[in-house]
């Protein structure tokens, strides 16, 4: 059964906070859901579908449907990292069409800046997870897991760190307009390589921010969408893919994105030259590159060239992405940036964007969602969304 | 570049029943990988059901040890010593995950032969990294 058209985003919600000592995790989740039935025009008696994924506080969707007081008749937890919630999205789209609920409601939210939680960490994800015995002792964290990946890249295909740098410098060139981003400051190439080295080869400004936050989109039937008087964005296509290490065949210069961005593509009915904007998850300017290659807008091997040379900045290149500054530069609350991926394409798509990075008469937009860690195991999901 | 200085504290693996000949032959100094008597292909890490045909006639089998550096990345921050992790393809066709250590992370390349050694845990464990060769 395809969800092309199926359903549609009618509300969407970024926190403004950055950093939030003083909140709960729950208290952030209902702040967001609050802001997105406001967008959306819609009351929280509205909401029959609950999603969000394994880090909700307590037992998920059982304690974070009670402590937001729904009553649904379907819920979602689906937990792959960072990809979760463009997940969310399109299994939203599947239980509207199957008739299992009319208004779903996906949140995010979470404290990682206020609980001190950094990159350089390795990862931990308990004694049970099947590969730990063989990882733990390593002190693989996030960023030289990602520093793998882009070793790799620049051995195959002769990528630069002045190529990676271009990813930032389009990011930071829209940050600039966004009166909520944590890095406002346009950075250039040299300004990119001469960072402190972090992890071979991704330095300081490679990196994304660590923000608390969180975000909540609604997603409803096409007659609920039609009923609320706002710009309709509806889900054309959806594509998520698991990739691992196969066994111990390890092939770090393909990202899970190969297979979920063709099944968006072809769901929707559209190909990557016709995408206006692009919500593309950067949690890492190789991450950026690697899911460009991987979803078509370029060959493998090229992203580098694809990218430099401001080709990503709004108004500037091909490809305009991240327009609210990513998580490059703007925010990437509770180390998952798949919902704000979700929240800027929304705008874009509104004609809401600031009017600094709008893409003009933008009908035509993807979102793109990486998330666990490339150089281990991640999940990939792409989402195809229409100005209707 | 300063030599690496082999005093990072390694963390314990979680040893548990499905693993444990793994590490008891780590601790007489041999690297084991999974091998499977149905569809022949070797795995890591190792498993009882074969992660390529699904069977359950896997075996444990003796790895020479040698290798080729896949990837690296040393860090350099965030860490109170800098350490290098690596994928590394054993000779038997499998990459795995591990340190690179007793060597100058700035003379590393992709491609560079390698060769097993035992590193002991915070816990006295012994686990595979691989130096130079």
């Amino acid at each position: 059964m395809s969800i092309r058209g199926r359903a549609y985003i009618v509300g969407a919600f970024e926190h403004p906070t950055r950093k939030a000592p003083e909140h709960s995790v729950a208290q952030l989740h209902a702040e967001c859901a609050r802001g997105a039935l406001l967008d959306a025009g819609l009351d929280r008696r509205d909401v029959d579908g609950y999603f969000c994924a394994g880090d909700a506080p307590g037992l998920g969707p059982l304690s974070m449907v009670d402590y937001l007081g729904l009553r649904v008749r379907h819920v979602d937890s689906t937990d792959t990292g960072g990809s979760s919630y463009l997940v969310h999205v399109a299994h939203a789209a599947q239980a509207i069409a199957a008739g299992h609920c009319n208004v779903a409601l996906v949140t995010l939210a979470g404290r990682p800046r206020s609980e001190g939680s950094a990159g350089t960490q390795p990862r931990n994800y308990g004694a049970g997870a099947p590969d730990a015995a063989f990882e733990l002792p390593y002190g693989i964290a996030t960023v030289n897991g990602y520093g793998m990946v882009a070793m790799r890249h620049m051995h195959e295909f002769g990528t630069t760190s002045e190529q990676l740098a271009w990813i930032k410098v389009a990011a930071s060139h829209h940050a600039q307009h966004n009166p909520h981003a944590m890095l406002r400051d346009v950075v250039t190439v040299e300004d990119v390589v001469a960072s402190p080295l972090i992890a071979d080869p991704l330095h300081r400004l490679d990196c994304c921010v660590v923000s608390d936050g969180g975000g909540a989109v609604i997603v409803a039937r096409p007659e609920i969408a039609r009923s609320l008087g706002r710009p309709r964005v509806r889900i054309l296509g959806s594509g998520e893919a698991p990739k691992g290490q196969d066994g111990g065949r390890v092939d770090l210069t393909v990202s899970g994105a190969a297979w979920s961005g063709p099944a968006a593509f072809e769901e929707a009915g559209v190909k990557p030259a016709d995408i206006q904007y692009a919500s593309i998850y950067d949690s890492f300017t190789i991450t950026v590159l690697m899911q460009i290659e991987d979803l078509g807008f370029c060959a493998k091997g090229e992203g580098g060239r694809f990218v430099a040379d401001g080709n990503l900045i709004s108004g500037v290149g091909r490809l305009p992405f991240n327009t609210d500054g990513g998580g490059l530069c703007n925010n990437h609350p509770a180390n998952r940036g798949g919902m704000t991926k979700i929240i800027e394409a929304v705008r874009q798509l509104r004609g809401e964007a600031h009017p600094a990075v709008q893409v003009p008469g933008c009908t035509l937009a993807l979102a793109q969602g990486t998330g666990g860690q490339l150089g281990s195991r991640h999940g990939s999901a792409t989402l195809i969304l229409e100005r209707e | 570049m300063t030599e690496q200085p082999a005093v990072r504290e390694i963390p314990e693996p979680p040893v548990n029943p499905e693993n444990r000949p793994y590490f008891e032959a780590c601790a007489q100094g041999r690297l084991l990988i999974g091998r499977c008597n149905d569809c022949g292909q070797h795995h890591f890490y190792p498993r009882v059901i074969c992660p390529s045909c699904f069977s359950n006639r896997t075996e444990w089998i003796p790895s020479e040890g040698t290798g080729t550096i896949y990837t690296y990345s040393t860090m350099h921050r965030g860490t109170p010593v800098p350490y290098t992790v690596a994928y590394v393809t054993l000779d038997e066709g499998v990459t795995m995950l591990t340190n690179l250590v007793d060597c100058d992370p700035a003379r590393l390349a992709i491609g560079q032969r390698v060769r097993v050694v035992f590193a002991k845990t915070v816990a006295g464990t012994s686990v595979p990294m691989f130096t130079p060769a």
